[in-house]
């Protein structure tokens, strides 16, 4: 347990020194330099003309639909990680499980490329 | 030492992030602070010894689910003053499922305290993380002792996943698809012919 810990005490010390650096760098440009703003200066800036619209407007639906079908196949690559670490100690039993339970998605893979749910038009 | 004083960070962390994700103005912002939520609970299974559990949040729920999140408050139409609308109306219901939440949760610690042998009698002990990786733990009962719990699961992302098709899915009409098999097929005879015509006349 210690031992695992100690592992990750590199991760954390950089982690420490990340966030010190970021917030050196923002900070110190902020406290350093000399800041005049304005009403121009701190409008968006994009290239020749003003912005048209708000850019917070409502996205269509397609992305929600490529998010969802990432995160079910991201699950199902999550559940092969410790099948693939112990499948060595699993026998048949556990492969065969592991076997219907990708072929479950592929019935729903076969079912969204039927559909053209995978399509960009 | 350094243990505790690690612990107290992540959870002071997530505590602190949690209450700004209800307290947050802008829906985005709930959004962000919950991923910082999100790591720091991960932080917080990485002191347990469940590492795989704290990568799979990293992976699953930053990567993957915190977008989802995204994605729908970027769907809803941003109007803070509608949102803050009804918020009297709403309150004595989500009191009641917080309270509910805060007596399942207290019920929780004080199993523990009230009965010292359930330890003892779960289902499957926790093996000593010296021998056995969290990882081959998981792994050496999910597919095999949990087999239906876990065929479950998989029906679970199968009912996801064309409720989402059926849901979100439309045939959109005038768009023009490139059928490369259609390409393939065509032939120079069926679009072009090759006439003789006389000189003097047209066809």
């Amino acid at each position: 347990m210690d031992a695992m810990l100690q592992e990750y005490l590199p991760i954390l010390i950089f982690l420490g020194i990340a966030i010190v650096i970021a917030a050196v760098a923002l900070g110190a440009s902020y406290i350093i330099a000399s800041q005049h703003p304005d009403a121009e200066k701190n409008s968006a800036y994009e290239c020749g003309f003003e912005p048209f619209e708000d850019s917070r407007h409502k996205f269509d639906v397609r992305f929600y639909l490529v998010a969802i079908l990432f995160i079910i196949f991201d699950l199902e690559v999550a559940f092969l990680f410790p099948w693939a670490v112990s499948l060595g100690t699993l026998g048949v039993f556990g492969f065969w499980s592991m076997m219907i339970f990708l072929g479950i998605l592929t019935i729903g893979f076969i079912y969204e490329w039927r559909m053209g749910a995978l399509e960009w038009e | 030492m350094i243990e505790a004083l690690v612990f107290y960070m992540f959870a002071g962390i997530a505590v602190a992030s949690g209450v700004m994700v209800i307290s947050a103005r802008n829906p985005v912002h709930s959004v962000l602070f919950l991923i910082l939520a999100f790591f720091n609970a991960a932080g917080l299974f990485v002191l347990l010894g469940a590492e795989f559990l704290a990568m799979i949040l990293v992976i699953v729920y930053v990567g993957a689910v915190a977008v989802l999140f995204l994605f729908v408050v970027m769907m809803l139409d941003i109007n803070f003053v509608e949102l803050r609308q009804g918020f009297l109306q709403y309150l004595p219901f989500g009191g009641l499922i917080g309270l509910i939440l805060l007596v399942e949760l207290l019920a929780l610690g004080f199993g523990w305290v009230l009965a010292p042998d359930a330890a003892a009698r779960v289902a499957v002990p926790m093996q000593p993380l010296e021998t056995v990786s969290n990882t081959q733990a998981l792994g050496a009962l999910i597919y095999t002792h949990y087999i239906y719990l876990f065929q479950a699961a998989g029906l679970i992302l199968l009912v996801a996943m064309i409720g989402a098709i059926v849901l979100s899915h439309r045939q959109r009409d005038g768009v023009l698809k490139q059928k490369v098999s259609d390409q393939i097929r065509r032939r120079a005879e069926d679009s072009a012919k090759t006439r003789k015509v006389e000189s003097g006349k047209g066809i």
